[in-house]
């Protein structure tokens, strides 16, 4: 069955549980930093390495965060809440249990439109809450780095306790065939609000952001199927690849008859599809009950309000707004947003680009380039100050179109920013007028019946002697230029 | 010469802050005293000599002055003290050093007292008698024979044996009131809230409450104003001035109770007790009444469910605070041989680090929280939780304090409980119904049955702590003090 047609016979269900890492400048519950790529276990305290005795105390700048996002996404803030215990055992959680929330979340019932080919859907917000986050292990010796044929395992407790923010949207069916895209719009808008609060720099390509994606299928008018969690999606793209290949993998089993178990998936970058986790997981219990070492939390309205009122502009308002400055259609901004480019394109206008050049080279060569490394587009290796200056060179002459191109492929490939790239594999347009009128000369000389025919007014025959021109200058020289100079060595202008 | 580990702590401040004494004196008093008998009470299981000489000498160097400045003091081993050994009498924290003190320890520090060392306790403050330590029980210097009562056994067991004049001690269910009351000693359980539990190794972070024992309600309630008040990083901690348990103890001394109402709990007032326990009881009722007190008979209808609520709540978040003992960051680590997988090796710590107590309560509490039984035993604990508070409350509207006797029992003989959890659990019968309102409450001795010491508990509102004291010191004037033989 293609895609098409399972997508005619059965209808998918797909949520989406999201986390956020947090940008406060400390943990959730100690004064630890939490800078990224610092030595391992330098950022560290009794508090979140869980020596016995240590105590948490919230991190008052973490809730208002929460809030924020809360707010953001249309939910309500609860007046009353607290945080619980989520108990397990995992090397790398200091205290063998989560301090999170269960039952009474933070903020509850909101919701995000998206717009998918030119149609909004809505996205309901279950729930927004605050946990912390766990360390990270690291199994040293064996071949696959794996935990299995490891001989130590190492922990760095670094990332445990920064604050995370995890918001769960609703079971949306009724997608069909545009789920994937739709889900994937879905992280792209809740991504360009998060990061409009400034309350995260949420870079899933650095895991500050991070999704599971739910995924089932039932047929038509029956109840919804049985959803598999897929983890480890960490890119726009995947989250588009994940949920389409759960719809096609569940499919097949669903049309040999049978049956879809409720199991962890991880996806693969690889391979673009998911493979199954621990089974045993579903059957743990984390025995959650109300953490009794921290006081409940309660918002008071008037704190509530000042968040809410503190709250910048809306990226849908944004956008209607960048449009407008951009010049360009409504279908041409969906585009730009769903690509994730709406924040590149702006740096790069604010880098000193025009609004026409920055979109061209983000949602052209560099998108085509992402597509091609199977990245997303700020993860392509080129930065908005780049794409500015490279820009800017175009806009002075110094580089043509062609030029451009083989300069921006240069950037990408990390040889430096456009001006080092130009020099280092001399890409300069030709513009010193001796070399070009020599040029000239010689294609004029070389080709006198064609001189000819534009001394006599047939100026659209000088296309000719511009191409020769331009392959003895081997691209380098600017059309236009060849062109004027051209026409006045033969006296036409 | 006086013998200076026989003089009461406000007694030995006096005199070192008049330079009668050094505070390296009193200091190496006490640990002479501790190496001479601890062999035999094995009230310590660490004794940091040089550090408390340490700390006597800069106050004899006037670094620091203060009520209690020189005045040595035992804490508790579930305290963490930096740099010096901290197990919890457990074998899964042996040779463990903190790198941080408790904050309460701090404050110990900066009033200037020298922590003599670490006291023995039931392993992770979980028992009643100090025979679940992992490092053998504490003898009540009353009779080498007997529980020195428990967790604090320990702490209560050094103030008895004269091997210090003040000790660190923590509550959970009566963990300080109940070996005070066994070995004729002072123990006060705060308000919840009103001392700090950071650095406190937590067994039950609702219930568990650090506070001061001493031999005279006055020593307690010195220590009490030096150990309590607000602490930014325990989120529980009241921000409220401490109530002035010193003012209030004075007053009480004065043995005027004249307008002072005390309710007497008929739940506890009856059969559960000894009949030695009971009469030692009446007879401070009438010695308090003789000092002008009212007498009220108060029914408390919901505490005769406090002890299993007890043990559901305890027990459950217990079983997730110790989940951080798996041998991977500190402590004893079991089964590292490269034969074991890092679950088994966190298995085979555990298994191998806690005691049976431990293990049982750990079970427990596991087991409470499980999905589909949460509502029926924790939920359901959490419902008593609030009824007995209400209790509490309406209690107070009629009386100033509650009075009962502190445990129903005296010091029994090792082995006579553990054979059958249930009747251990019964020692805490009259001091858990505070430990889940949150109040404050003090055993003082009232006397003796069959020539062990009985206590008498006094319980107040929270954030009341004073009213405690007052009637504490008006009883202890009544009846004197009890002095155990000769070791
Ligand atoms: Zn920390």
């Amino acid at each position: 069955m293609t895609y098409e047609e399972i997508l005619t016979k059965y209808e998918p269900v797909v949520g989406l549980e999201t986390h956020v890492e947090l940008g406060t400048r400390t943990k959730m519950f100690c004064g630890c930093k939490t800078d990224f790529g610092a030595e391992p276990n330098t950022q560290t305290c009794p508090v979140c390495l869980a020596l016995p005795g240590a105590l948490p105390v919230m991190n008052r700048a973490a809730i208002a965060a929460t809030i924020q996002i809360g707010l953001a996404l249309n939910c309500d803030i609860a007046e009353w809440c607290r945080m619980a215990r989520k108990n397990y055992f995992y090397p790398d959680m200091p205290k063998n249990f989560q301090t999170s929330q269960y039952d009474e979340p933070l903020c509850v019932e909101g919701y995000v439109d998206v717009v998918v080919d030119g149609k909004e859907y809505r996205i309901g917000i279950e729930r927004v809450h605050i946990e912390e986050d766990t360390g990270k292990t690291l199994h040293v010796g064996g071949a696959t780095g794996r935990i299995h044929g490891a001989t130590e395992s190492l922990v760095d407790y670094n990332r445990a306790g920064i604050p995370l923010v995890e918001i769960v949207t609703k079971p949306v069916p009724g997608l069909g065939s545009l789920a994937p895209e739709i889900a994937k719009a879905y992280v792209a808008e809740l991504r360009d609000i998060v990061r409009a609060l400034g309350v995260s720099d949420v870079r899933m390509e650095q895991g500050s952001m991070r999704c599971d994606v739910n995924t089932s299928l039932n047929l038509p008018g029956e109840e919804w199927g049985t959803r598999t969690e897929t983890k480890n999606v960490n890119s726009l793209r995947s989250v588009e690849r994940a949920v389409r290949s759960e719809i096609i993998r569940q499919a097949a089993i669903l049309d040999d008859g049978g049956k879809i178990f409720q199991e962890t998936r991880h996806f693969q970058e690889t391979t673009g599809d998911t493979r199954s986790g621990r089974s045993k997981e579903t059957a743990t219990d984390y025995r959650y009950f109300p953490e009794p070492d921290l006081v409940p939390i309660a918002p008071a309205p008037e704190w509530v309000a000042e968040l809410k009122a503190a709250l910048p502009e809306k990226p849908s308002v944004k956008r209607a707004r960048l449009r407008e400055d951009w010049g360009i259609s409504e279908v041409d901004m969906q585009s730009v947003a769903n690509a994730g480019a709406v924040e590149l394109i702006e740096e790069t206008i604010a880098a000193g680009s025009s609004a026409a050049g920055a979109r061209k080279w983000w949602m052209g060569e560099l998108a085509r380039r992402a597509n091609e490394l199977d990245v997303d587009l700020a993860a392509v290796g080129a930065t908005p100050a780049q794409v500015a200056a490279l820009q800017k060179l175009v806009d002075a002459g110094k580089l043509n179109d062609k030029l451009a191109r083989q300069v921006l492929e240069g950037v990408v490939a990390g040889e430096g920013d456009p001006a080092e790239v130009m020099a280092s594999r001399g890409l300069e347009v030709v513009n010193d007028t001796g070399a070009l009128t020599k040029a000239v000369d010689e294609a004029i000389a070389a080709n006198p019946e064609i001189a000819a025919k534009i001394r006599d007014g047939k100026v659209a025959a000088a296309g000719a002697l511009v191409g020769a021109v331009m392959k003895t200058t081997r691209g380098q020289a600017d059309a236009k230029a060849v062109r004027d100079l051209l026409l006045e060595r033969l006296g036409v202008s | 010469m006086t013998d200076l580990t026989r003089l009461s702590a406000a007694s030995l401040a006096a005199k070192i802050a008049s330079k009668e004494v050094s505070a390296v004196e009193v200091t190496t008093a006490h640990l002479d005293r501790i190496a001479a008998v601890d062999p035999r009470v094995h009230a310590f299981l660490h004794v940091d000599r040089e550090g408390a000489l340490d700390a006597a000498r800069k106050v004899d160097a006037g670094e620091i002055t203060g009520p209690l400045a020189g005045v040595p003091i035992a804490v508790k081993d579930v305290v963490t003290t930096k740099g010096v050994p901290t197990t919890a009498a457990s074998k899964i924290l042996e040779g463990w050093k903190p790198p941080y003190d408790a904050t309460i320890v701090e404050r110990l520090k900066k009033a200037g007292m020298p922590i003599l060392g670490k006291t023995n306790m039931d392993e992770f403050a979980m028992g009643s008698s100090t025979e679940y330590s992992a490092y053998g029980a504490t003898n009540n210097p009353w009779d080498l024979g007997r529980i020195p009562g428990g967790s604090g056994g320990g702490s209560a067991a050094a103030l008895a044996a004269y091997e210090a004049p003040l000790a660190i001690g923590t509550d959970t269910g009566g963990s300080i009131r109940q070996p005070g009351a066994v070995t004729g000693t002072v123990g006060a359980k705060p308000t919840y809230g009103g001392t700090s539990r950071y650095g406190l190794i937590a067994f039950s972070s609702s219930l568990d409450t650090p506070g001061p024992c001493g031999r005279t309600v006055e020593d307690t309630a010195l220590l009490h104003s030096v150990m309590a008040g607000y602490d930014p990083r325990d989120s529980t901690s009241i921000n409220q001035p401490v109530p002035d348990v010193i003012k209030a103890a004075q007053l009480g001394k004065n043995g005027d109770l004249s307008g002072v109402k005390l309710g007497v709990v008929k739940e506890f007032a009856g059969d559960g007790s000894e009949p030695g326990v009971l009469s030692a009881f009446k007879d401070s009722l009438e010695a308090l009444v003789k000092l002008g007190a009212e007498i009220v008979e108060v029914s408390c209808p919901n505490f005769q469910y406090a002890l299993p609520a007890y043990y559901l709540i305890a027990p459950s978040e217990a079983s997730s605070n110790l989940a951080r003992f798996d041998g991977v960051r500190y402590g004893l680590r079991e089964g590292d041989n490269g034969s074991h997988s890092l679950e088994e090796v966190m298995s085979l710590t555990r298994e191998g680090g806690f005691g049976p107590e431990v293990k049982r309560r750990i079970i427990i509490g596991t087991y409470a929280l499980s999905s589909g039984y949460y509502d029926a035993y924790y939920g359901q604990a959490q419902k008593v939780r609030t009824l007995i508070t209400r209790d509490f409350q309406s209690a107070f509207e009629q009386v100033d304090v509650l009075v009962s006797p502190t445990t129903p029992f005296v010091a029994f003989p090792f082995g006579s409980r553990t054979s059958d959890p249930y009747q251990m659990y019964l020692a805490d019968l009259f001091t858990i119904p505070t430990n889940l309102y949150g109040g404050p409450a003090i055993s003082v001795p009232c006397g003796l049955s069959e020539g062990l010491p009985v206590g008498f508990q006094i319980m107040a509102p929270t954030m009341a702590d004073d009213r405690m004291y007052r009637v504490a010191a008006a009883l202890e004037s009544a009846v004197g003090s009890f002095t155990p033989p000769e070791l």
